[in-house]
């Protein structure tokens, strides 16, 4: 397929395998303009809202921070700082009820707010970008606390460092799960802080050619972004068609590439690098005015909510003060989803803070999305592998998930599963089929670290075993040579033949152990895949082996 | 405030198990109507007896193994089975073997293999399979279509024939039944006679028997229709007639005094029933597109072989059961390449 992009250039389109035309449902939140959330008595900051190791306190209760102030960060590789969304006291930091599917406590810093709204001292805004060192701009990123809001929440700066020389730059604007429009409502209202995060990512990437790729379901957001385009940068703002989930990372590159990243790689691979459009403003916000990330565009919509709406909202805020402040609930939903309503999940309470990954709050009636229904059989229709973007064969992995046959599934490339729920949506037997991926993910996971964990204690055991033996020839060895010196008045070379005899015996012993250890060696799989510290670990027993019997010698 | 938690995705599903049954109920149903104006209402009271046995015997088993009865029901797959039988079946057969068949069918073949998506077999194919093989001639002894029947039966007589197993009083089974057109072409073939000889006689229409081949139409049509409302794609029944024709052409090119032409194959006997509504199950068939077009080039071939030179005139239910052990073989070989793990890596 081909299409116009902006300045006339006509661009080839690819596609991918099945996709879903889902009804789009996202005009309720677009009738009201933006809005921004008023600031509540309380904001709670769960330490981890990106993907990576929690952010560790940098406060403590009772302290006083402003606006922008940072409150948490780690040293940690892949972290991101979190900074107070406003003035206030630290109340304490404690286990709150947090946005994720499995409906956990995690830790949180409660900030009592005081209403002030009184700024820190910001960073100087960084105007010249284009002379600026690249890592100084990084630095800014990372210490501006921005991941990707798109949901994936993976801190930016990271994923802008990939090591790799990068051709093109993505800007995923496709927004392509139904009922959300918070990227929409940006692309609309906020057209220069996308594009001037765009150019400060090209600066740092060196791409040559920035695409931004948007659904033809938001005419304005495209009609907008383009005309705030200058005449001679290499930006394109590409119009592709409206398919669920062309959002997905991985569709959208493979839509305007038409490349595909390679199974348990990276984007970076393909010279391809992709930020979605809420994180490229907030890489403009913190570059060009010092700002951090400490509030983010939510929609709140479905029929459980009286007026549905876009809102800024400062992080922190819990979902039930939110929903408030869009006029409450209208009693149609029993349920609130985070997220859209295909990878979204349910909340058990809304007692639950925004975080930087949440971009919507869903609560639908009975009629927009029913609750009720259960499961028949597969009746191995193949409807499931006809939509999959993946191309897998999701009743397979169903059949062997059941099965609790967790290589089979893996087999089928279980791990290629991006949870997209197409698969689910058109099943005839209701078949909650990403509940069972999920379930065989989570399973094999613990499965290979248990495995790990005890083939290490078979590397243990076989060296004690090893040790045992030794120990056991050595004790021989010394009693035959006492024998034979008692034997012997005057042996010709007593020492010599000891030491040999013990060495013989330790040779031997050690063999033994090995032969042992490679007949009982589980899947190679278990051995080639030792962590870095397993490895160690292995690299010190052997080094201790070897010097162990070297002092013998 | 507290609310319950969903698996995602949470949408509004737009297909159910038993809206895709009922589509292929009302896909058979002109078919049927055509078979019952052709051969009498001998074809419809089968119908009954079949649906009303095989959903007794879907609860019953339910019941034993303790499952919720009326979900599976609902699901309306044992009509199917039922129906699909009942049209494969001589109108005049004895409703005692019909009963047998359907609990064959629903017992043996669907529930103890643990009932709807578990079964390897197809179960109205099995059950026609096992009535053919143990009662060969009441399975084989077909009602000439109507408008060619010298002695044309009434609705007492055909219910009569049905529930006692005899012909109406005063008439021999030989006088009312008539070879099926594939039985005729087979053995009037063995007489060794010419094709161009075979179809003087007025028993033939213009592709396959009088009759016969309009009932084939009106499947047709039906299977269209499902694949229109995409509740079976195209690859199956595509598939299925080109393996038939395939073949089909290269004898008749070959000697066209003693094979067929192709589409005599495709409008005689189950070849259309069997291509649109048969080999289409899906709990049996392959489940790969690619696994799909395999299964159904080989049934198509595989009914051209039986036909032609096997022991039986026609061959669907024996050439679907064979390629159903196949299926998962099929499968294993023929998973599609996932995203990512091609070269198309740029
Ligand atoms: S869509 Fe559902 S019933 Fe059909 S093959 Fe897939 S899992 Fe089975
Ligand atoms: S959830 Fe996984 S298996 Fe199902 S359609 Fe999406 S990628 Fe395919």
């Amino acid at each position: 397929m081909y299409v116009e992009s902006s300045k006339g250039k006509i661009r080839r389109l690819w596609d991918f395998h099945g996709g879903l035309h889902l009804p789009d449902n996202k005009r309720q939140s677009l009738q009201t303009d933006l809005t921004s959330a008023t600031m509540p008595a309380r904001l709670i900051l769960p330490l981890r809202q990106h993907i990576g190791e929690p952010a560790i306190p940098l406060v403590k209760p009772g302290d006083r921070v402003l606006k922008g102030e940072k409150i948490a960060d780690n040293t940690a590789p892949v972290c991101a700082p979190i900074h107070a969304p406003t003035s206030g006291i630290i109340k304490g930091i404690e286990a709150h009820s947090i946005p994720h599917p499995s409906g956990l406590n995690g830790p949180a810093i409660v900030l009592e707010v005081d209403g002030k709204d009184e700024w820190a001292d910001l960073p100087a805004p960084i105007n010249d970008f284009q002379n600026v060192d690249k890592s100084l701009l990084l630095q800014r990123i990372r210490e501006a606390g921005i991941v990707g809001l798109g949901g994936a929440t993976f801190p930016a700066a990271i994923k802008l460092n990939p090591g790799k020389a990068i051709r093109t730059l993505i800007i995923n604007g496709a927004e392509c799960e139904p009922f959300i429009t918070c990227d929409d409502l940006l692309m609309q209202g906020a057209p220069d802080r996308i594009l001037n995060g765009v150019r400060i990512l090209q600066h740092i990437l060196g791409a040559e050619e920035c695409l931004i790729g948007i659904e033809d379901n938001k005419p304005d957001a495209i009609s907008t972004l383009r005309s705030h385009l200058t005449d001679d940068e290499p930006i394109e703002v590409v119009r592709i068609p409206t398919l669920y989930p062309s959002g997905g990372e991985k569709q959208l590159i493979r839509i305007l590439t038409g490349q595909e990243v390679p199974s348990g790689g990276f984007p970076a691979q393909l010279g391809v690098i992709c930020h979605n459009v809420a994180t490229t403003a907030a890489i403009a916000d913190a570059v060009l005015e010092g700002r951090p990330l400490i509030s983010r565009l939510v929609t709140l919509t479905g029929e459980g909510i009286a007026n549905p709406c876009n809102m800024e909202v400062p992080l922190g805020i819990t979902a039930a003060d939110l929903i408030e402040q869009a006029g409450g609930y209208t009693g149609k939903s029993s349920q609130l989803i985070v997220g859209g309503p295909m990878m979204g999940f349910n909340l058990s309470t809304d007692q639950v803070p925004i975080t930087k990954g949440s971009n919507c709050l869903l609560a639908p009636s009975e009629e927009e999305v029913p609750t009720t229904g259960s499961a028949l059989a597969c009746i191995r229709c193949g409807r499931c592998a006809e939509v999959c973007p993946v191309n897998l064969l999701p009743q397979q992995m169903y059949w062997f998930s059941r099965a609790k046959e967790l290589e089979k599934v893996q087999d089928y490339n279980l791990f290629d599963c991006i949870e997209c729920g197409c698969c689910s949506h058109v099943c005839p037997s209701h078949i909650p089929l990403v509940h069972y991926f999920r379930f065989a993910k989570t399973e094999s996971w613990a499965k290979e670290k248990e495995l790990q964990a005890a083939d290490h204690a078979k590397k243990r055991h076989d060296f004690r075993i090893a040790r045992l033996e030794r120990l056991d020839a050595e004790r021989k060895a010394r009693l035959r040579k006492k024998k034979e010196d008692l034997g012997k008045k005057k042996p010709v070379k007593p020492a010599a033949k000891g030491e040999d005899a013990k060495k013989a015996a330790i040779e031997a012993a050690m063999k033994r152990a090995a032969t042992k250890k490679a007949a009982q060696q589980s899947p190679p799989k278990n051995t080639d895949n030792l962590t870095p510290a397993q490895q160690k670990q292995v690299d010190a027993v052997d080094k201790h082996r070897a010097e162990t019997t070297a002092d013998q010698e | 405030m507290q609310f319950q938690t969903f698996s995602s995705p949470h949408t509004d599903r737009p297909n159910s198990v038993d809206k895709v049954m009922l589509q292929v109920i009302l896909a058979l149903l002109p078919g049927v109507l055509a078979m019952t104006w052709y051969f009498g209402p001998g074809v419809l009271i089968n119908i009954v007896i079949a649906t009303l046995s095989a959903v007794a015997f879907e609860a019953l088993v339910l019941k034993l193994r303790k499952r919720p009865v009326m979900p599976t029901l609902y699901d309306l797959s044992a009509v199917v089975t039922a129906i699909l039988f009942a049209i494969a079946v001589p109108p005049l057969l004895p409703w005692w073997l019909t009963v047998i068949g359907m609990a064959f069918a629903i017992i043996m073949v669907k529930q103890l293999y643990g009932g709807l998506g578990y079964n390897p077999f197809n179960p109205a194919m099995a059950a026609y399979v096992l009535l053919l093989i143990s009662w060969p001639i009441p399975m084989t002894s077909w009602l000439p279509p109507v408008v060619l029947s010298t002695n044309p039966l009434d609705f007492m007589q055909i219910v009569s024939a049905i529930f006692t197993g005899s012909p109406p009083t005063g008439l021999e089974w030989d006088a009312i039944t008539m070879a099926t057109p594939l039985d005729g072409m087979r053995t009037n073939l063995d007489q060794g006679q010419m094709i161009s000889e075979i179809f003087q006689s007025p028993v033939w229409g213009d592709f396959g028997g009088l009759g016969w081949e309009w009932v084939g139409n009106w499947f047709l049509m039906g299977g269209l229709w499902l694949i229109y409302k995409r509740t079976i794609t195209w690859h199956i029944p595509l598939a299925f007639f080109a393996g038939l024709t395939g073949l089909a052409m290269i004898t008749f090119l070959f000697d066209p005094e003693s094979y067929p032409f192709a589409l005599f194959h495709v409008f005689s006997g189950g070849a259309i029933l069997g291509a649109f509504f048969i080999a289409t199950d899906p709990v049996t068939a392959c489940t790969t597109r690619k696994g799909q077009l395999i299964y159904g080039v080989a049934i198509g071939m595989l009914v051209y072989v039986i036909r032609t030179w096997g022991g039986y005139p026609d061959a669907v239910a024996f050439a679907v059961l064979l390629l159903n052990m196949a299926a998962p073989t099929i499968d294993y070989y023929t998973r599609p390449q996932v995203f990512g793990h091609g070269d198309n890596h740029g």
